[in-house]
């Protein structure tokens, strides 16, 4: 594994086509938060054909509930979701121009062809290390759906913050990669 | 007979909910420390020093390990000998999340079902009572997270299918979960009793103490196979590839129904909390 890459956020497709299975990355910029209810809601207005409170072109969506910061901090502990159960809102959000996703665990078939075809990335940011990842993000603000509490919509400012490229542009995924390296 | 005030209770699950999502117990980090060095991969050795620093940094700024702080469930053995005095016992259990949750800065993650309209207070905890005898009421609070409970699984297979079911059924089950239940995991096994106790058996065996064998030899045996078996899947810690997929594998089993042989397992996620009290 190579030295990160380190990238700042809005994404283009340039950014994201270089980018390989396995390769470390630095975050740098404005990413959002959302996860399944903030999902719901952006995606029910795209099917109304409704505005959206954020403008999705070459942003990276952080899938994450945050902790309540504590007097002093600027957000509490963050860490990553399950993303499966943004599987079923991902492709629409990347045919918005949506280029990339911070999450954990497996994405299903139609996503990672969804990614292919709208050039976007999945990257995996350690689950559990919530404290830990916090410390990457310098500033956070509510944006859209307060009523939300920890599901809504954040605008975070990342200072390298790290993840790993699970699925590029290509099709390849690491964590098959990597289980087939290791399996026994 | 002895009198504790339900004030008491509210008290200790309130701590006790706060210093569990704090302060990872020197099992794990033990755990954390054996698997780095027995990692062969590199970026899962480094998904352990991440961990590692993560547990330090929740220890020493006074800050939840992770943002997912569980619904609280809360395992209570109550002597027999004790009257509980000055209020309702499970209202004074929840009213301990209420506060923990407030006041240690700790997601609220409890909705409703259908309108996933967030409870704002964590509350209702799950609350498992059992009656001992003794004048003592010991109480664990053990958060769990969503993501590694929603890779749980209860199954009732046919007797036919024998220990190596039990063996096939943990390792299939573990392979399909992947990367989304945060591994490096801890595997909760129970097997025997009826549909709901094989569950909670499950859920049982992740609180004792991370490696520690079943006394019964044969499932301790158990366990260590199944464990390898788990390993040998190559998963690795946080699903990027590797030797450790598993921290441990914790069986526990009681007889069952002459046609049945249920099985359940509960995968906890490498934030292996729980935090005990004797009042």
């Amino acid at each position: 594994m190579s030295e990160a890459i380190r990238l700042k956020t809005p994404l283009s497709d340039a950014d994201v086509e270089k980018l390989k299975a396995g390769d470390k990355v630095l975050l740098n910029g404005v990413i959002y938060t959302g996860r399944d209810a903030a999902h719901k809601r952006l995606f029910d207005l795209l099917q109304e054909k409704k505005p959206l409170p954020i403008d999705l072109k070459g942003q990276v969506i952080y899938y994450v509930g945050p902790a309540p910061a504590k007097p002093g901090q600027v957000i509490g502990s963050a860490g990553p979701t399950t993303s499966g159960r943004m599987d079923a809102y991902s492709p629409k959000l990347m045919e918005m121009g949506l280029k990339g996703m911070i999450g954990k665990g497996m994405r299903k078939k139609e996503v990672v062809e969804a990614m292919k075809k709208h050039k976007a990335v999945y990257f995996a940011a350690t689950g559990g290390a919530g404290a830990l990842l916090a410390k990457a993000i310098k500033k956070a603000q509510v944006v859209a759906y307060e009523d939300l509490g920890p599901e809504a919509i954040n605008r975070l400012e990342v200072e390298d913050f790290p993840v790993i490229v699970v699925n590029d542009t290509q099709g390849n995924d690491l964590y098959e990669e990597g289980m087939r390296k290791y399996a026994r | 007979m002895r009198e504790v005030n339900a004030k008491q209770i509210t008290e200790v699950v309130k701590k006790l909910c706060i210093d569990a999502n704090l302060y990872l117990g020197e099992d794990v980090l033990a755990a954390f420390d054996r698997g780095e060095k027995m990692e062969e991969s590199p970026v899962g050795k480094e998904m352990f020093q991440q961990l590692k620093e993560n547990a330090r940094i929740a220890r020493e700024e006074k800050v939840a390990m992770c943002q997912d702080t569980g619904l609280a469930v809360v395992f209570v053995e109550l002597g027999q000998e004790v009257h509980i005095a000055g209020g309702d016992f499970n209202g004074a259990i929840n009213e301990g999340v209420r506060q923990g949750y407030q006041e240690g800065y700790l997601r609220k993650s409890s909705c409703n079902c259908f309108s996933r309209v967030n409870t704002k207070d964590n509350t209702p905890a799950i609350i498992h009572l059992e009656i001992i005898p003794g004048d003592k009421v010991k109480i664990t609070v053990a958060p769990k997270g969503g993501g590694s409970e929603n890779m749980s699984t209860v199954t009732m297979l046919s007797p036919s299918e024998g220990v190596e079911g039990i063996k096939k059924r943990v390792v299939d089950w573990v392979k399909q979960a992947g990367s989304n239940p945060c591994p490096p995991v801890v595997v909760g096994v129970g097997i025997g009793g009826t549909f709901e106790q094989t569950a909670l058996m499950a859920k049982k065996a992740l609180l004792r103490p991370l490696g520690q064998k079943n006394p019964d030899p044969q499932l301790a045996t158990l366990e260590l196979e199944i464990l390898t078996r788990v390993n040998n899947l190559g998963i690795g810690p946080q699903g990027l590839g590797g030797r450790i997929t598993a921290m441990a594998v914790h069986v526990e089993m009681i007889p069952c129904h002459i046609a049945s042989f249920p099985m359940a397992v509960n995968i906890n996620c490498h934030a292996h909390r729980h935090k005990e009290a004797v009042i």
